[in-house]
């Protein structure tokens, strides 16, 4: 029984310690952690749409989106966070799409565990630059092998495949999402 | 009784002696997977050392009121706290070296140096050796992974700490920063490292009995002269 009770009142105690304390930390830590968070979805947002001045997020749809705007407070089109599967994992991008949503303004690959030196070059800028202004209707294709003929095609890179397509399959998806939300809600 | 080996010795043989990656061959998870760099590497070696510090340390203190029927769940809490205590501060203050180490800053709660020293040190000796002990063994942790991430990110990469070392021309080994490049790596580090303690301790024992032979051979030959 002496055991017993010794051996509650030690873990009790150990653990009302700990939580006490990180509980503390915590209340410390979560303001900065967020603030970081917020900083890189915002540096992620400049980056696709460069000619933004400010962006506020859209409510109307049950996904993170953004709205970006120049000085004159005119909507210049949307930045999207959306993700899909890579290679090897997920990858989770940053699209920017024009008003109209028919145009990329750019994309930016925010996580990502691709194979080093082959995959991870989706995150370059030779092919992330295909990307801007590209047009995204009916959705994006991909060519392989060979420089893109038509307005809304990407060459895929040669050992990377499969990421490349990816990206595509990433971009491709949450357009869909984006088309179909937004003129349902009326938000346009 | 045991014997007391001197407070420099409690720290030094971590250093290489016992050491946990090389000779213990702890902490494998770890080593392997954030070495890609040299600086994944010394962050990582660093916040383990930290939670491998302060959990040894609080582990000597109150190492008599556990009862033993509770030491590991109680040793994984003050870990887990310390682990935690790490992650929190480590995403508010360095963002980017959190995101590149990943969930293996949360995972070194189950990294087996730091469980390990708290059993088979911290909850038989006292807070200051423990201490001296964890710091030793941080300290070899901490040369195993610099030095892996720093090989493995000048012949994967061409860098050292993010700085060019070698030339453009020389094209850099993609194996070495894939899962394969941290296997070979370390399996030749540990080699060639054993082997040439193998080789001193060998020429040590040859010149040891070379000492004691000395005297009987020197009586035997004075016996043939007399």
């Amino acid at each position: 029984m002496k055991t017993i009770i010794a051996m509650l009142a030690t873990l009790s105690l150990i653990g009302v310690i700990s939580g006490g304390g990180l509980a503390m930390l915590s209340s410390w830590a979560d303001p900065l952690i967020a603030a970081n968070k917020k900083a890189d979805t915002e540096r992620a947002i400049f980056l696709v749409q460069p000619t933004a001045k400010s962006y506020e997020p859209v409510k109307e749809v049950a996904f993170e989106l953004y709205r970006v705007f120049d000085d004159t407070k005119n909507s210049l089109g949307y930045a999207l966070p959306w993700e899909g599967n890579g290679f090897q994992g997920k990858v989770r991008m940053m699209v920017g799409v024009s008003a109209d949503l028919n145009t990329i303004t750019a994309i930016e690959v925010l996580d990502q565990v691709e194979t080093p030196g082959l995959g991870t070059k989706v995150t370059e800028e030779p092919f992330r630059k295909q990307f801007k202004g590209l047009v995204a209707v009916p959705q994006v294709d991909w060519i392989k092998g060979v420089p893109p003929t038509k307005k809304n095609e990407i060459q895929t890179i040669t050992g990377a495949t499969i990421s490349s397509k990816a990206i595509v399959a990433i971009v491709n998806d949450g357009l869909v999402h984006l088309r179909k939300d937004l003129t349902q809600g009326g938000v346009q | 009784m045991k014997k007391q080996v001197s407070l420099a010795r409690e720290y030094t043989k971590g250093l290489w002696e016992q050491s946990p990656v090389f000779k213990q061959v702890l902490g494998m998870c770890p080593t392997l997977a954030v070495t890609v760099s040299a600086m994944n590497g010394i962050a990582m070696a660093l916040a383990t050392t930290f939670v491998l510090v302060f959990s040894s340390f609080i582990i000597s203190l109150i190492r008599k009121l556990i009862p033993s029927q509770v030491r590991i769940a109680s040793y994984i809490v003050i870990i887990a706290t310390f682990v935690t205590i790490v992650d929190l501060v480590m995403r508010a203050q360095f963002p980017e070296l959190s995101k590149a180490l990943g969930p293996y800053i949360p995972l070194i709660v189950v990294n087996c140096v730091i469980l390990g020293r708290a059993e088979a040190f911290a909850a038989k000796n006292s807070p200051l050796r423990s201490l001296l002990d964890a710091l030793g063994m941080g300290t070899g942790f901490l040369i195993a992974l610099a030095s892996l991430g720093g090989i493995r990110e000048i012949i994967g990469s061409r860098t050292l700490l993010g700085m060019q070392v070698l030339p453009d021309a020389f094209e850099p080994w993609l194996i070495m920063i894939l899962p394969a490049g941290a296997f070979l790596t370390l399996g030749l580090m540990m080699g060639f490292l054993n082997s040439m303690v193998e080789r001193r301790k060998r020429r040590d024992e040859a010149a040891v009995l070379a000492q004691h032979m000395r005297k009987p051979a020197v009586a035997i030959m004075e016996g043939q002269e007399g």
